[in-house]
């Protein structure tokens, strides 16, 4: 699956997207950041406070435990500050 | 449509996001162009301050998530025009960097009476502002920051959901 990450988010990972293989085990958003996060020094900076990344799923607003099995692109950024 | 009676007359929706400004007086004109059935137009613009707090900004720059940034101001201007008689609604969003004074978004609908157009355009902007994946970045005296989320712009997205 795809991979993007915006403002801050994407910053700290130091990449605005990439293609990543979870392994079977990581089953939700959730999981996912938490997988993520164990990368290395940059994705742990940027997952540091989990509560506050929001997610998309194929450009839909999702919770933490909504299920990432099918899923072409998931999308990590902070709460948004548009408009 | 041309020709077609008022009745017929579809809903005339304009969602762009683009680096360049925009001409709210030419926008009002391309939503109501042709069209005898539209008694009210609000219009929305969101102008960029040169002040946060009392410290100095000299810049924002806007990014956004292209794809979905787009699909999720479709999403919010359908459940708009569910909920009221809407004629058309336009939104205008820009991206890039943008200096105080100059023009951030335009939200503008049009209906027959005022009523549902002024709580249209409210409803859109809260939403816009909770849920359109969009970031400023700040340049101030400091260097440059991402500019917080309030806790007020949920709130005010979430009103609408009680009512």
């Amino acid at each position: 699956m795809k991979l993007k990450y915006f403002a801050w988010v994407r910053e700290r990972i130091g990449k605005s997207e990439e293609t990543i293989e979870p392994p079977p085990t990581v089953r939700t958003v959730e999981e996912l950041i938490v997988w993520l996060a164990k990368r290395g020094e940059t994705y742990a900076h940027a997952f540091e406070t989990p509560k506050v990344i929001r997610a998309a799923i194929d450009h839909t607003h999702v919770k933490p435990d909504a299920a990432i099995s099918g899923a072409r692109e998931i999308a990590f950024f902070p709460p948004m500050t548009g408009g | 449509m041309q020709g077609a009676s008022d009745a017929l007359m579809t809903a005339n929706v304009t969602i762009r996001i683009q680096e360049a400004d925009f001409d709210i007086a030419r926008e009002i004109s391309a939503l109501t162009k042709g069209r005898t059935d539209i008694g009210a137009v609000v219009s929305f613009s969101g102008i960029c301050r040169g002040s946060e707090d009392g410290e100095t900004i000299a810049a924002l720059t806007l990014e956004h998530y292209p794809g979905m940034a787009e699909a999720e101001i479709a999403r919010h201007v359908d459940t708009a025009m569910s909920r009221w008689p809407l004629s058309g609604v336009s939104v205008v969003h820009r991206v890039g960097r943008i200096v105080p004074g100059e023009n951030i978004v335009l939200v503008l609908t049009a209906s027959e009476h005022r009523q549902a157009a002024f709580q249209a355009a409210e409803f859109l902007m809260d939403y816009l502002k909770a849920n359109a994946p969009f970031w400023k970045r700040e340049e101030n005296a400091g260097g440059t920051n991402w500019v917080e989320a309030r806790h007020h712009d949920d709130d005010a997205a979430a009103r609408w959901t009680k009512s």
